[in-house]
């Protein structure tokens, strides 16, 4: 009996998750502008629509650009952190790594807001590259926190045994270290990418006049005629999510070494 | 200069010296061991061949030429690391061919070089096994492998054989001296285990706390140790306090207390003793024979291990008691002799 009311607990609570989800691609296939059952037939004119949408067009990509260059940066960022944090005996390094990732503490409000006050105390422009700056506070610390448990399990002794046999420094990074980090990087890159891609205070603050996607969406909303249409944005973007998530899980089995035979 | 050459080598990582004023000398072709308890510096010693950590002071020379400040790609030396460390993305092959990338090898001549180097270690058919799918004992092979193929001028090997389990130890023990003969490439082995340094080297450096004590062969090692550090960790050994009475050229006379006034060759006479000195005599275990008259005393334990059995004997005014292995005697009270060819007089301390 105790097993039926787990299995109903477990049951509920993935409904719980999922199914708020899951009213986004039902609702944006839907033959009305009104989001309300029953539904009222089969359209794909919301797809359509979006596809003629230059505006949403051009936010995407303004997300795809700052999301990219996040990813990118804060993960060699972490990547040079996790490696002098794990591999080099550093005074204060515990303390490095606090404040590295304190920003994950902090409110994006507050961050967002003391940042539009540092930009405009210095003068610098609103702009993109001001979003990406500020995504880096936020996405450094889980670039690091990916890369420091992939560092943890790697035998220094393999880049010493690499020096031994020859190679310098760059070839035991490129022949050695970097194939036995790519799967933490890779994990790295996804995760920062989708933290940046979803990120809406800080960029609703920094970005200017360049709306980024969430910032476009946010802004259609005041328009109830085309919130079928953010749905069929919303559906999209939660299946490239899903896409790259279970793309970020193959790549990090394939990671996972299996159990030494013998001894 | 000798092939190997370590002269007044200093490390230290901010305390007290980890390595202290070594020098050694090993000629090409030997096979010569680091033997000390752990934390006596000889790994550190070890890595500094490697080009792993530069000496505070001294220098290290490899067939002639310094190598201080030389980084370990670019010296003739390569390792066998205590965990192996073999790249676990890389099969039996191209671990094998890692150190090979600078030579632009053919295919062909690449293959067969490597083909030959796993006929060898004997790991013949295995290079397209997976490095996670190795044993320990593989994965030794592996090891020795890729740092022989590139030909080495040194071969340095840290704890080798630490990770099998006795009997492996043992059969890998007799292949690593066989390999060592074959391919003729001088050795430089680290190890905490006498037994293996022993039965593998030519000559072993006997070091504790960053010294040398001692750098002679097995045999020399073993018989005639220079101070009782050495003879303690080397084997087992019983000491006797005496007195150093008389030097002459073919013997000398000490007084031990119980043993009495005893005459001993002068060649068991360790260096640097004069008379009047208060000095140890030491002798093994299986030195000491049961005899019908001579030292009286009474078994105290006695343990069985085959070919041999291995005794405590309490001699009456000692609180240690003798270790004799040999034979059993005849039961209840024994007499102890003490060949005057195997007693050593060391320094008291």
């Amino acid at each position: 009996m105790k097993n039926r009311a787990l299995s109903l607990y477990a049951f509920a609570y993935l409904a719980f998750l999922y199914v708020p989800v899951l009213v986004l691609p039902v609702f944006s296939f839907n033959d009305s502008r009104f989001i309300a059952f029953p539904l009222s037939g089969f359209t794909t004119r919301w797809y359509q629509g979006l596809a003629d949408d230059s505006a949403m067009l051009h936010a995407l990509g303004n997300s795809l650009k700052v999301g990219l260059v996040t990813a990118l940066l804060s993960t060699l960022l972490g990547l040079s952190a996790a490696k002098a944090v794990t591999q080099v005996r550093l005074k204060g390094a515990g303390a490095a790594l606090g404040f590295i990732s304190l920003p994950l503490f902090i409110p994006d409000i507050v961050l967002g807001i003391s940042l539009l006050l540092l930009l405009g105390a210095t003068g610098l422009p609103l702009s993109l590259a001001a979003v990406v700056l500020g995504h880096l506070l936020v996405c450094v610390p889980f670039a690091l926190t990916v890369l420091i448990a992939r560092f943890e399990g790697f035998d220094r002794n393999l880049e010493e045994a690499s020096a031994d046999l020859g190679e310098n420094g760059w070839m035991t990074f490129w022949r050695v270290s970097f194939p036995l980090m790519l799967p933490g990087i890779v994990a790295s890159l996804l995760l920062t990418f989708i933290t940046s891609f979803d990120e809406f205070l800080i960029a609703y603050f920094l970005s200017g006049t360049e709306a980024t996607l969430p910032i476009y969406i946010w802004g259609q909303l005041r328009f109830p005629e085309r919130l079928p249409m953010v749905l069929a944005l919303g559906a999209l973007i939660l299946t490239a999510s899903v896409g790259l998530v279970v793309l970020a899980e193959i790549v990090r089995n394939r990671g996972v070494k299996r159990p030494m035979v013998g001894a | 200069m000798s092939f190997l050459s370590l002269s007044q080598v200093s490390k230290s990582f901010g305390g007290p010296p980890v390595v202290d004023r070594v020098s050694l000398e090993v000629p090409r072709g030997e096979f010569f061991s680091l033997l000390g308890p752990s934390g006596c510096g000889k790994t550190t010693l070890l890595r500094m061949i490697a080009g792993f950590g530069t000496p505070d002071s001294g220098t290290i020379a490899i067939d002639g030429e310094v190598m201080n400040g030389v980084p370990p790609h670019l010296r003739p030396t390569n390792m066998v690391f205590q965990s192996y460390a073999i790249f676990p993305h890389l099969n039996v092959f191209d671990n094998i061919a890692y150190g090979l990338r600078k030579q632009k090898l053919s295919q062909d001549a690449l293959r067969t070089k490597i083909e030959t180097m796993l006929a060898t270690v004997r790991l013949e058919g295995l290079g397209t096994r997976a490095a996670d799918q190795l044993s320990g004992g593989q994965r030794q092979r592996v090891a020795l492998a890729r740092a022989l193929v590139r030909e080495p001028k040194i071969l340095l090997l840290d704890e080798p054989l630490g990770a099998l389990d006795k009997r492996l130890r043992e059969a890998m023990q007799i292949e690593l001296r066989a390999l060592q003969r074959k391919v003729g490439i001088t050795f430089v082995l680290v190890t905490h285990d006498q037994e293996e340094a022993l039965s593998l080297s030519d000559r072993v450096a006997v070091m504790e706390s960053g010294k040398i004590l001692q750098i002679a062969a097995p045999r020399e090692l073993y018989e005639r140790p220079a101070s009782r550090a050495v003879a303690d960790f080397i084997g087992e050994m019983n000491f006797f306090h005496a007195t150093l009475r008389e030097i002459g050229s073919e013997s000398f006379t000490v007084n031990a207390g119980l043993l009495g006034v005893l005459q001993l060759p002068v060649a068991n006479l360790a260096p640097g003793l004069k008379s009047g000195d208060h000095i140890l005599l030491a002798i093994r275990p299986e030195h000491v024979v049961f005899a019908s008259q001579g030292v009286a005393g009474e078994i105290a334990a006695a343990t069985f291990l085959g070919e041999r059995s291995h005794f405590h004997v309490k001699l009456a005014g000692r609180s240690e008691p003798v270790a004799v292995s040999g034979a059993a005697p005849p039961a209840g009270a024994v007499h102890l002799a003490f060949p005057a060819e195997s007693l050593i007089a060391l320094p008291a301390n």
